[in-house]
């Protein structure tokens, strides 16, 4: 038992799945599934999942890839923080995002110091180690992530480290759930919720958004068998005519979550409004330095203010983030725009839909 | 950049344990969990646990699975 592999019986999901595709056919119309973290959308690319279906079940990818949400002011500080001469500590993910036709990788390759890191642990050793420089770290992720910061702020505090900054643009899942669920131009009949934002905020904060929307969602993992069951849960959830939060991560995720992960996250960070990729202006969807912890804030700290930014012509990023366009129907999709020449921040990152198609139509050819 | 995977504690030593995923070893923060003993498993993302598995439901999920599509 290694938790992987018995998620990835063949036999099993095939299975799941016929049994799925005969709620499909009961339902006899058109069901659109909206997965919303990133990391499922490329599971199913990568498993090729969509093809166990009937192809009266549309998949959807929606907002759950934190470099595609990230809004060009944000990535425009961090540049920033390089251009002012501080080092700044990445995700590998980061680097090649485009921004007025540069990408961290071009400023790295003009001399300045910017280092990817694999955890923001490694940020505080790194700080640590080199005491006479200063440095800055991109605060990108979800409630996933935004506690591993929380976590390493409050470690600098306890061991005096005063060298280490973050520039926070965390984001939160619920609120921009919401959003979408009240697009009109949006019919979603399902929701398969992220597992790993769900095993910090438990199952509770779905609750409200499924009965205010009266929608079926599944929280699950990200192995095929994972997948698959919860399209099946979903599809019988519409079959039955319930709408509910059901749980199929069960071996992770808690109906209270990660109580001491949302404690630390709570302490360092408040809820603060946020702007969002494709979805424009959301209530308390991010997350900013509290003032006991204000000393961290490298936006302050550095006096770095969000550029001007040319959107990329003919870029659809924004409409599939919100789910309202597929990577195909964008104009660039695989012509111009490539992993190894992304025009967008969906095609730069690993959980970017328009990458994930484009490594599914890659595998397909 | 959500993606979490989960390994096996080897040995815990204070704040880190030695976490095996499937034979390679790596050094993992343990700040964001509790209770955290060798034989667990955890998912790990960046270099943190975020959570310690509950072995006893996923095998109770298998088995049901299994019993109910497999006959
Ligand atoms: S294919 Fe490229 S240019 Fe088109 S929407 Fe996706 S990221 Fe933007």
């Amino acid at each position: 038992m290694r938790f992987i592999h018995e998620y990835r019986d063949r036999e099993l999901v095939v299975r799941i799945a016929e049994k799925a595709n005969e709620f499909l056919e009961s339902l006899g119309r058109e069901v659109k599934i909206m997965e919303v973290c990133g990391t499922h959308t490329m599971a199913v690319a990568r498993h090729g999942l969509k093809a166990l279906f009937k192809d009266s079940l549309d998949l959807i990818s929606g907002p759950g890839c934190p470099i595609c949400v990230t809004p060009d002011s944000g990535f425009s500080m961090v540049f920033q923080a390089a251009e002012k001469g501080k080092a700044v500590l990445v995700f590998g993910d980061m680097m090649r995002v485009p921004l007025n036709g540069r990408s961290l990788l071009s400023l790295k390759g003009e001399g300045l110091d910017v280092r990817v890191i694999y955890s923001p642990y490694d940020a505080l050793k790194i700080a640590e180690r080199e005491p006479g420089k200063e440095f800055v770290m991109a605060g990108i992720g979800f409630e996933t992530t935004s506690p591993l910061f929380a976590s390493t702020i409050l470690q600098c505090v306890n061991r005096g480290i005063r060298n280490l900054r973050l520039i926070s643009l965390f984001k939160l899942i619920p609120p921009a759930l919401n959003k979408l669920l009240e697009a009109d131009d949006l019919e979603i009949d399902g929701m398969i919720l992220p597992g790993h934002v769900s095993t910090i905020i438990g199952i509770k904060p779905y609750v409200e958004l499924v009965e205010k929307h009266s929608i079926p969602a599944v929280i699950a993992g990200f192995e095929p068998v994972d997948i698959v069951e919860a399209i099946y849960m979903i599809l019988k959830q519409l079959v039955e005519n319930r709408r509910e939060v059901e749980n199929e991560y069960s071996r992770t995720v808690r109906y209270e979550g990660n109580v001491k992960a949302i404690r630390i996250m709570r302490e360092v960070f408040k809820p603060v409004d946020s702007e969002w990729r494709g979805l424009g202006l959301i209530g308390e969807s991010g997350l900013a330095l509290r003032k006991e912890y204000a000393y961290f804030d490298a936006v302050e700290e550095y006096g770095l203010k969000p550029v001007e930014t040319v959107k990329p012509k003919g870029c659809l990023c924004g409409e599939v983030v919100r789910g309202s366009k597929k990577p195909f129907e964008c104009s660039l999709y695989k012509k111009v725009c490539r992993p190894d020449n992304p025009v967008g921040p969906c095609m730069v990152s690993s959980e970017g839909t328009c990458a994930a198609y484009f490594y599914a139509d890659s595998g397909n050819e | 950049m959500c993606l979490g995977i989960p390994g096996r504690v080897e040995e815990v030593k204070g704040d880190e344990a030695i976490v095996s995923f499937g034979g390679a070893r790596r050094s993992v923060r343990l700040d964001l969990v509790d209770n955290v003993s060798v034989g667990d498993y955890v998912i790990v993302h960046a270099g943190f646990a975020i959570q310690v598995l509950d072995q006893e439901a996923a095998l109770e999920m298998l088995e049901m699975l299994r019993e109910m599509f497999r006959e």
